[in-house]
């Protein structure tokens, strides 16, 4: 009877704020999409620069990456939003949001993109070459391809990283899945149950999107290579 | 025709560090003729192939293709695209169907249209006897085919000059027949080709002339004949009486 009653609890509280939790889901996932498309492609040119670039170049996109993975994603989104704007530099929450987790992916989607670009091997330069094509042309047309497949399933780890962690964008207050648990926990004081709800979405979403990426991913697979 | 060689190398230099892999290398290349290089791993065999087309930057020396002058060379990939370049480990690009891989350069480097790489690329690919990979990916391939889309490769950007690194030695003793018949097909047609290889057979039936090299420099060059039957140079003479130990006497 206790266990029926709580069952029907979470139900009840579900529908109850169905449009709340939709409106926080709907969020995380288009902050999950954006960040994650800016941050493959600046990954991808951060990984670009530190493997190919001129010394500053790669000095400064490895600089980038290791100052951002160095340092807690919390501790990012504080510095955006709480210690900018007394030098001026004002942004609302889910700009902050939007921003620093694609600073935050970039850096992370480039270290993987900058593994796979090291272990196309070097003869594929030499093959490259010995047909006339240029450093740049072999860069974007052979290696990067080939470097790119090798990315995808870390890449794609990083999606289900980004969907979770965005809840992170709580503290600064952006409407996200988990600030609308929050939210509604602070109103009915259920917080097992509403933190409950929470995760068993997080959960379903990030079963359908692995569900997605495999499809995905089998698709993009070079026969017999990987 | 022949007054003028196609390939002068004059006096070629390389170190790697302390060591000395090109000692002095000089020889020439007719056009339609076909040399072969031997000698025992390390000395430098395909760090000549490799200066030619630049791959590796010699310290000193002259590269002559016709009348252009390679090492100093401005522009390098224009000199490559008349190099065909066939490697040991065949070199395909691993995310490009066998067509694919020899529309690449004819694509991207001659900016030939789509449909004209294409038909390039099946009579290519058809010259070394595949027919039937024009949709297989690398992998899918065998090494003998892989090795052979490689040439089609090479041969497709219409080189005047084709140079083959070890082409057999990644292979399975089965496969290495495939590979070398297409050579000696290239050279019946008079592609001039310099080859560093081990396989003696190819070298006494095809080639025009067999290079001795050793500890960076060329310690003979003669008629395959002379070669095997009675060389001039008593340390040619211990090599290949070495590898006719190892692999019979060559092409008998």
């Amino acid at each position: 009877m206790v266990d029926f009653l709580s069952q029907y609890l979470i139900i009840d509280i579900f529908i109850s704020n169905f449009g709340r939790l939709m409106s926080g889901l709907r969020f995380t996932f288009t902050l999950t999409i954006v960040v994650m498309f800016f941050g493959t492609i600046f990954g991808v040119l951060l990984a670009l620069g530190r493997s190919f670039g001129s010394k500053p170049v790669a000095w400064l996109c490895t600089a980038y990456i290791e100052i951002i993975r160095g340092t807690p994603m919390l501790a990012q989104l504080f510095i955006l939003y709480f210690a900018l704007p007394p030098y001026g530099i004002r942004m609302t929450a889910v700009t902050v949001a939007y921003l620093g987790f694609t600073i935050n992916c970039a850096a992370y989607q480039a270290e993987y993109t900058r593994g796979s670009i090291e272990s196309v091997s070097s003869d594929q330069f030499k093959s490259a070459y010995s047909l006339g094509m240029s450093r740049w042309q072999t860069i974007f047309i052979v290696v990067l391809p080939q470097a790119i497949r090798w990315a995808i399933p870390a890449w794609t780890n990083e999606f289900i990283y980004i969907l979770k962690y965005t809840s992170l964008a709580y503290v600064i207050g952006a409407p996200d899945l988990m600030t609308q648990g929050k939210f509604i926990a602070s109103r009915n004081y259920q917080f097992f149950r509403v933190y409950l709800i929470v995760a068993i979405i997080y959960l379903i979403i990030v079963w359908i999107s692995t569900w997605i990426i495999d499809i995905v991913e089998e698709k993009l697979k070079i026969p017999g290579f990987g | 025709m022949k007054n003028k060689p196609l390939v002068q190398v004059k006096n070629l230099k390389k170190s790697f560090g302390d060591n000395l892999v090109l000692d002095g290398i000089s020889f020439s290349l007719n056009t339609g003729e076909n040399k072969v290089i031997i000698g025992p791993s390390g000395t430098g065999k395909s760090t000549v192939l490799n200066c030619i087309n630049r791959l590796i930057m010699p310290d000193s020396g002259e590269i002559w293709l016709e009348d252009k002058e390679i090492v100093t060379a401005e522009n390098i990939n224009k000199i490559r695209q008349e190099i065909g370049y066939v490697f040991q480990g065949f070199g395909l690009f691993h995310h490009l169907t066998a067509k694919k891989n020899v529309m690449l350069g004819l694509r991207k480097v001659k900016k030939i249209s789509k449909n004209e790489a294409e038909d390039i690329a099946r009579f290519e690919l058809n010259r070394v006897g595949l027919t039937d990979v024009d949709d297989s990916y690398p992998a899918q391939l065998s090494g003998g085919q892989k090795q052979r889309v490689a040439i089609a490769r090479a041969l497709a950007m219409q080189p005047k000059l084709m140079l083959f690194d070890e082409p057999t030695s990644a292979l399975d003793p089965e496969l290495i027949g495939e590979v070398l018949n297409v050579m000696k097909k290239l050279a019946e047609e008079g592609m001039t080709m310099l080859v560093v290889t081990h396989e003696m057979g190819f070298a006494r039936s095809v080639s025009d002339e067999i290079i001795f090299m050793e500890g960076g420099k060329i310690v003979e060059q003669n008629h395959p004949e002379v070669m095997f039957k009675g060389p001039e140079n008593e340390r040619t003479r211990q090599f290949l009486f070495k590898l006719d130990d190892l692999y019979g006497k060559g092409g008998e």
